[in-house]
């Protein structure tokens, strides 16, 4: 076991990846002599080299078009898009061509390209560097999208998703970039599937589920309604295509009511499909209907007002309440 | 400044079919006797292809096509100075060069019939399923000459894209990504003047050759219906790629005779004159003229070259109308390399969904 911080757990981790296999190469910019803006690949192209750690040209649609061509080759690219928000100009890369290839293909080309996205608010941003963009490539047939929330998912899930042949979004809460964990180097990786949610704090009265920087505030929201009495599941999704129903269900099977939470806006966004799903596949257990805590529909605020959009601990107990049918902030409000 | 003659286009072959000589010449010095009909051959035969292909999507059996008619001298002239190894991205119009690839010829039309999201493995003839997203293939081929370098290797990636993808983004950008790593790519643009309804003058006011200098990358423009000149700036930038000179662009300024697609109305939009302005450069007719006045076209040349494409026509033919219908559960597979538990779940659901009709008695709905 050693001691290291969320984003030295995934340097770790690609670190790993490289040396494992010689066809991981990474690429993005400014990943080389800086290491990349949160210092991710630091040391890397030190170490492996600027054939394996490529700085590209400011082209978010060519990095990834370029790791098509490279995939197809055999290689295995490991694409860092600098923030969530700078995403969108190599979304047709992404959308049409990276999840489509070995559909498109029938089996003959595989993309196993990772897509490193630092992603979410909370660190007082400029636009654009602040955003929850998942819902877009959940919704993308032939992607599989993971978020992690702690140094040992991170160290473990980047080299399964680069281990990975299908193509991975790999959503960092770059919020969490610093906070320091447990990570033990010699865990048995077969024990991460990139298709499992955690339960993180087991619990009987409500299920709570979360993903990426949301799980910490999801697991102190958990300590402060125990406070009150009420015995809250936390969950922690992990993957989000595909989503784990089986964990999802087995907890609502036996709370009876589900909270869902994310910083991403709410129309369209996970929760509307947890929520969806889960009131399909488990009706009859359910005591309220699904409640969501979830960023507004609105454009990513100014950093004065992120504290408005984020969900926080204080979010998340209300929608707590109001899953149970306690005393909340909608009370009396018709059709909440 | 945009021109379709002129001193800065390369031309190897006139018009009227007569052997020039030029600073390229020497590039194709080897391209006498057999090798010249082998060209007039295999021009033929895509045309026939190409005519056959019409054909079949007029009588309902292809959705779609998307006719060649007119550019064979660009896609065989540079097809065919490949190598191997080589590695084509090509638009979907690109079936010429496919063809000297050694694609199957029902291959190239069950995308067209919906039988299947592709035809030919890429991997089997070194050429990437055709790129429906203008320009996208660009960024792949750029990206296959980086890795082709990282290995060591001197094959060379070649990208076949249209005068309106020089408008997009992801060319732009793979010029600059081939350029700063000096990938060993081969940038080859066919500009046929049209992009289904706009004229090349919307996409650029200038030559498209003379955009790929600004990014650090040699260019040269060609006459696109001459084969020999066509194949002669191919074998040249492929030369420069696998010596480590990084990449190069080629316009080859061709016509596309026939419309965009067998769904197009090019009469909408262009100018009749300029069909018949063009058909005067006809690449296919030029090398005839060459080839019977070097006494190459006999009667025996003749009646193989269309013996070979009837044979050709009525395999494609074959092969597309006994073409097996897919299964239904076919549309589920190989999204993901390994099962996906909540499609897993859709197709299950599927499945009993059409089972139900079995149980009922059989029919559908």
């Amino acid at each position: 076991m050693s001691t290291m911080t969320f984003g030295r757990a995934i340097n770790t981790g690609l670190r790993r990846a490289m040396e494992h296999d010689s066809k991981v190469v990474l690429i993005g910019e400014d990943i080389g002599k800086l290491g990349g803006v949160f210092r991710i690949t630091d040391e890397l192209q030190k170490d492996f080299g600027a054939h394996r750690v490529i700085d590209a040209p400011l082209a978010e649609s060519a990095i990834l078009g370029t790791a098509v061509g490279m995939a197809y080759r055999g290689y295995r690219p490991v694409c860092e898009i600098q923030f969530d928000g700078f995403i969108y100009p190599a979304f047709n890369q992404i959308v049409s061509q990276v999840a489509k290839l070995h559909y498109r293909t029938q089996g003959r080309v595989k993309m196993p390209l990772t897509i490193r996205v630092p992603f979410g608010g909370g660190i007082g941003a400029a636009e654009h560097h602040s955003e929850s963009p998942e819902a877009y490539f959940m919704h993308t047939s032939g992607l599989r999208v993971i978020s992690v929330s702690n140094p040992q998912d991170a160290f473990a899930m980047i080299q399964q998703a680069i281990a990975c042949d299908d193509p991975v979004l790999f959503f960092e809460p770059k919020r969490r970039y610093h906070v320091k964990g447990e990570v033990d180097e010699e865990v048995d990786l077969g024990s991460f599937s990139l298709e499992q949610a955690r339960v993180e704090i087991a619990g009987e009265d409500v299920t709570l589920v979360a993903y990426g920087a949301l799980v910490q505030v999801a697991k102190d929201a958990a300590l402060a309604a125990r406070e009150e009495g009420i015995s809250v599941e936390v969950i922690d999704l992990r993957s989000l295509s595909p989503l784990d129903f089986a964990t999802l269900e087995a907890s609502v099977r036996k709370t009876g009511r589900l909270v869902i939470t994310h910083e991403a806006a709410m129309t369209g966004g996970l929760g509307a499909e947890v929520a969806a799903s889960i009131t399909e596949r488990c009706f009859y257990h359910l005591e309220h209907a699904p409640v969501r805590v979830t960023g507004f529909d609105i454009p990513y605020p100014p950093a004065k007002m992120e504290h408005h959009h984020l969900p926080d601990l204080d979010r998340m107990l209300d929608g707590v309440d109001r899953v149970l049918g306690r005393t909340n902030s909608l009370s009396g409000l018709e059709g909440n | 400044m945009r021109s379709v003659s002129g001193e800065n286009l390369v031309q190897l072959l006139t018009p009227e079919g007569t052997r020039v000589a030029g600073p390229y010449g020497e590039w194709v010095a080897d391209i006498d006797g057999a090798r010249l009909q082998g060209l007039y051959e295999d021009m033929v035969v895509v045309r026939r292809v190409d005519q056959e292909a019409t054909a079949l999507q007029r009588q309902g059996e292809l959705a779609l096509w998307p006719p060649l008619l007119g550019q064979e001298a660009a896609q065989i002239g540079s097809g065919r100075a490949l190598r191997k190894d080589d590695f084509v991205f090509s638009s979907y119009r690109e079936n010429g060069v496919a063809y000297c690839r050694g694609a199957d010829y029902t291959d190239m039309i069950r995308v067209w019939r919906g039988n299947a999201p592709s035809g030919w493995n890429p991997y089997e003839i070194n050429m990437a399923t055709p790129q429906v997203i203008i320009g996208a293939q660009t960024l792949h081929a750029t990206g296959y000459a980086m890795a082709t370098k990282l290995d060591g290797a001197d094959a060379v990636a070649v990208a076949y894209f249209g005068d309106g993808a020089t408008s997009q983004g992801d060319v732009n950008e793979a010029m600059v990504f081939a350029a700063s790593f000096q990938a060993p790519v081969v940038f080859f643009c066919q500009n046929n003047q049209w992009a289904i309804s706009e004229p090349v003058t919307l996409q650029s006011q200038r030559d498209i050759a003379d955009r790929a200098p600004g990014f650090g990358i040699p260019s040269v423009r060609v006459d696109g219906n001459d084969v020999l000149a066509c194949m002669a700036v191919t074998r040249e930038a492929l030369e420069r790629a696998r010596s480590g000179g990084g990449p190069s662009f080629i316009e080859a300024v061709t016509y596309r005779m026939g419309p965009h697609t067998t769904a197009d109305d090019p009469t909408r939009y262009r100018d009749p004159n300029e069909l018949e302005d063009w058909k005067g450069r006809d690449p296919i007719d030029r090398l005839a003229k060459l080839l019977e006045a070097e006494g190459l076209l006999t009667g025996d040349v003749t009646d193989r070259v269309n013996a070979k494409a009837d044979e050709v026509a009525a395999q494609l033919r074959h092969g597309c109308v006994t073409l097996p219908e897919p299964g239904d559960l076919d549309v589920f597979n190989n999204v993901y390399t390994t099962p996906h538990s909540v499609l897993e779940r859709q197709r299950d659901h599927y499945s009993r969904y059409l089972a139900s009709f079995e149980a009922a008695g059989g029919g559908t709905r």
